[in-house]
């Protein structure tokens, strides 16, 4: 692990943008990628500066003659016009040819050849991964999953609505903090599965140097061997609707032991949360439960007070569906009624189908408190355990 | 062509054309038709200039201050869309048929009718592209298409009626290019003048040949794909869904497919009047002509085969990946012809810096800076960095504007003598010039960086380290938005009137065009041109 250099030559480029001369007092690494962290990032950076060397060396070079041309030939200081139309003789097409063998020399070797190293090493997902880590874009949130050890969650913004509309002071990590930080060791080679449940997205860490699409019905693959503990923060790439700009990532990046403990602990919760499915919840706990889970998945589209956008994401308050019918009197699930739709979502829509991300709990506390809030005062329930039985 | 036409009055021809609306309704005459091409491109320009100065003010400080995401969202596809298909191309084609027929020796294009529809396809498409955001006002729909130009699948299969009217503007755009572009390979192929080999074409028109067939080849893969998107949409197929047997990457393939060409299809144009106004400024002859032709060519031919670069990040299989790496890199070859001879063509010459040489000169430097960064872009581990970020728009937008824009503006400034009969204002057009460089690179300098800092694209509101640069990226582009307003008025008031322009209009020029008068009477060429062997 070689150090990263402390003045990259890519601030040479920086450089060239006299203009931005009041930037210096920024922090350092907005001239530039932000500090590197994998061996993939390093080598991005490494590249990066190699070649924006290169093309300020070839654009000082090509321009000089210009602007030389420019101050030499001119009609005002009485320049005669020469009759030449291209190069004669084998002197002068020497000449212009050389310029053409050196592009030839740069692209395909000087650039070419590291490129196709840092391609390889890129997509080198598998060889001695020690862990996989599953994510899944949905709009517009990521779920984590880790198969080893059956970990699985959702991690959303929490950033609040009050500093977005500037009613409140904006925080540090203004629009890159989550509720739930995915927590990965430090050291090991974790291959990163992508794929997502409605339309693309894209996961992307700056600091790990990687970007890779998130795209429904497929898996996509990157990796990443994060060598320093920290917290590292980026956010979806890929235009996916509204929230777009509101679906950060946020990697925790722990030694191993303390990665162990965290596993421990979320295992422990899961074990909690799917003891509330077999349980008997009563009104009041389904709703205060799911007044929280709404806010925190639904309330992106329907609105806190269930509004909706109409048309693209309808109103709750009053809807047909929602104060329909809750479930046919068998106790089995009516198409196209409220439980159907959180369940399993309206295809061609934003609307997901929930079933795929939410505990049993969670969905039957969003049910039940979507019938009874908005003024929607159906006053029935529906319990965890008839969520299981329906999956 | 008949001699026995030479009897007849060379102007007799205004008598047989309505006036008023009925003129520009009917018309059949290039230079009418390249008129109007040019006034609704100009017009278009504002619109989405204005689009964008929303979108800029927005970002302006983090936060949301202005708009909803959703709005911000359609502005910032729409804007392109319009920039591109509104403004940039029929620039381009309104000099096409300005500027073929004079400087190809004929008395006007090839299919006159078809000329015409061509031009009175675009207001309908234009509307059908704004209206949504018109009928979202009255509660119809939820306004424009809000998926970015790109219109990716699944999200346009999921999108509003905006998704709807940006497939039928896309298809009655097309239609529009198609026509023009048949028309320009008809006139250019069969009325040159006698004795001008089709290695003696100028390379204006060159340039335009060249773009023409890409025309022809790219677009009815996109309209394919945006048809594709639309059975998706409304009548039950899977052609983008995974569930059905389908695969949203399908859908990329067939919009880069076009997309890429087309950017080669707005620059091609310019590239081939760069030299011509070089060659004027310096009073030199052009440097280069047939190189510059098989550059057009290459640059053509490799355009249409490098498009997965686009979506290097969507996981493509590595042989794929250094496919479209080494093809991409490989264009920088034919585009360092195109330098070499530009500043070759400089080189020895008697300069002098009247307008249109300014925006030639700034057309090269700035477009110097897209070329190299779309080198390293090519580069799919640095691009896995740069891509959909702000390195991108930086670098698209020296090329698209700054290549592009500044290069329509030289073709301005350098023909609009010919074209009113009247001298523009220089004062004007160099305060214009300088203004307009110094906020464009104040403009999109800064968005270099924050690429680099990991910023996104197409985020209505931003984490605070990417505050200052945004700040004055904002400035920069109310200051640029703003000097355009200049260059219109500069326009009008040659509309209007000014010094008398010679035949010539400049000293070193050389060509058929500065052969007519200036305004060029109604039928162009009469008489034929004869090229004799050796000019």
């Amino acid at each position: 692990m070689t150090p990263l250099n402390p003045r990259p030559p890519g601030r040479l480029f920086a450089g060239l943008s006299l203009l931005l001369a009041a930037g210096t007092a920024l922090a350092d690494y907005t001239w530039n990628f932000p500090t590197p962290v994998t061996p993939i990032a390093r080598d991005t950076l490494h590249i990066h500066n190699e070649f924006m060397v290169i093309i300020t060396v070839l654009f000082v070079v090509v321009f000089s003659i210009m602007v030389y041309s420019m101050v030499k030939h001119r009609k005002s200081t009485g320049a005669e016009p020469a009759t030449f139309t291209g190069p004669t003789g084998a002197f002068q097409w020497f000449w212009v040819l050389v310029p053409f063998g050196i592009l030839l020399f740069i692209d395909f070797v000087l650039m070419g050849i590291p490129a196709f190293h840092a391609v390889i090493e890129m997509e080198d997902t598998r060889t001695k991964a020690d862990m996989v880590l599953k994510v899944t874009g949905l709009q517009w949130k990521w779920q984590y999953e880790y198969p080893d050890s059956g970990i699985k969650f959702i991690s959303t913004m929490s950033t609040p609505r009050e500093q977005i509309e500037g009613k409140a002071a904006k925080g540090e990590n203004y629009l890159l903090e989550v509720d739930n930080e995915v927590v990965l060791p430090v050291g090991k080679k974790v291959r990163v599965l992508l794929t997502s449940t409605d339309v693309i997205h894209t996961w992307w860490v700056p600091q790990f140097g990687v970007k890779r699409d998130a795209i429904p019905g497929f898996l996509r693959e990157t990796w990443v061997r994060i060598e320093e503990p920290g917290v590292y923060r980026g956010q979806c790439a890929e235009l996916c609707g509204k929230d777009h700009g509101f679906m950060p990532v946020v990697v925790r990046a722990v030694p191993e032991a303390e990665y162990l403990a965290w596993v421990d602990k979320k295992k422990t919760e899961m074990a909690a949360a799917a003891a509330g499915s077999d349980r008997a919840w009563t009104k009041e706990e389904l709703v205060a439960a799911g007044k929280a889970a709404y806010e925190k998945n639904c309330a992106a589209c329907h609105q806190a007070e269930g509004q909706g956008l109409p048309p693209a994401f309808p109103a709750l308050a009053g809807s047909k569906i929602v104060t329909g019918p809750l479930l046919s009197p068998e106790g089995k699930l009516l198409p196209d009624s409220h439980v159907d739709r959180v369940l399993n979502g309206k295809a061609g829509t934003a609307m997901q189908a929930f079933k795929a991300t939410l505990s049993d709990a969670d969905l039957a506390a969003i049910i039940t408190y979507e019938r009874n809030a908005f003024g929607n005062a159906k006053g029935d329930m529906i319990q965890p355990a008839q969520i299981k039985a329906l999956r | 062509m008949n001699t026995a036409t030479h009897t007849l009055d060379p102007h007799a021809g205004h008598a047989h054309h309505p006036a008023g609306l009925m003129r520009w309704l009917t018309t059949t005459n290039h230079k009418d038709i390249g008129t109007m091409y040019l006034t609704f491109s100009l017009l278009m320009f504002f619109v989405g200039g204005a689009m964008i100065l929303a979108v800029r003010a927005e970002l302006f400080q983090p936060g949301l201050q202005l708009m909803k995401p959703e709005f911000f969202n359609q502005l910032i596809g729409v804007h392109a869309l319009v920039m591109i298909f509104a403004a940039l191309m029929p620039a381009a084609t309104g000099f096409a048929n300005w500027m073929i027929p004079l400087m190809i020796g004929a008395p006007d294009m090839a299919l006159p009718r078809l000329n015409n529809w061509g031009f009175w396809l675009l207001p309908p498409a234009a509307l059908l592209l704004t209206m949504p955001f018109i009928l979202a006002l009255f509660g119809i729909g939820d306004g424009a298409v809000a998926t970015g130009w790109t219109l990716y699948a699944p999200l346009s299969v999921q999108g509003g009626i905006g998704v709807d009217f940006a497939i039928f503007s896309i298809h009655i755009l097309g239609i529009s290019s198609i026509m023009g572009s048949i028309n320009i390979i008809a006139t250019l192929l069969n009325m040159r003048a006698p004795g001008m080999t089709l290695m003696k074409m100028p390379l204006f028109c060159w340039g335009w040949l060249v773009t023409a067939v890409l025309l022809i080849i790219t677009l009815p893969v996109l309209a394919g794909g945006v048809t594709m998107l639309l059975t998706d949409r409304h009548f039950g197929t899977h052609f983008f869904n995974a569930a059905g047997g389908g695969d949203p990457i399908l859908f990329q393939h067939l919009f880069w497919f076009f997309g890429h060409p087309e950017v080669y299809i707005l620059l091609l144009p310019v590239w081939g009047l760069m030299p011509h106004v070089l060659s004027t400024f310096t009073r030199k002859p052009i440097y280069g002509h047939t190189a510059q032709v098989y550059g057009f060519i290459a640059i053509g031919v490799l355009g249409l085969i490098v498009w997965a670069h686009h979506f290097m990040t969507a996981g493509l299989p590595v042989p794929a990946l250094l496919y479209f790496m080494y093809s991409t890199m490989a264009i920088s070859l034919p585009l360092a012809v195109l330098f070499f001879c530009w500043i070759a063509t400089m080189w020895r010459g008697a300069m002098s810096f009247e307008t249109p040489m300014l925006f030639a000169i700034g057309f090269i430097v700035l477009f110097g800076i897209a070329g190299l960064t779309g080198l390293v872009l090519a580069d799919v581990a640095a691009d896995a960095q740069y891509h959909h970020s702000y390195f991108v728009v930086a670098h698209f937008h020296y090329a698209l504007f700054a290549g592009g824009i500044m290069g329509v503006m030289t073709g301005v400034y350098y023909w609009l003598p010919k074209w009113t009969g009247h001298m523009y204002s220089e004062k004007l057009g160099k305060l214009h010039f300088w203004l307009t460089v110094i906020s464009f690179n104040f403009t999109f300098m800064p968005q270099f960086f924050l690429g680099l800092a990991g910023m996104p694209r197409r985020i209505p509101d931003y984490a605070l380290q990417f505050t200052e640069f945004n700040a004055i990226s904002t400035v920069g582009a109310f200051v640029l938005g703003l000097s355009q307003l200049l260059f219109a008025w500069n326009i009008w008031r040659c509309v209007r009137g000014g010094a008398k322009a010679t035949d010539e209009v400049w000293e070193g020029t050389s060509g058929l065009e500065w052969e007519l008068s200036s305004p060029p009477p109604y039928h162009s060429w009469d008489t034929q041109p004869v090229i004799k062997s050796g000019t």
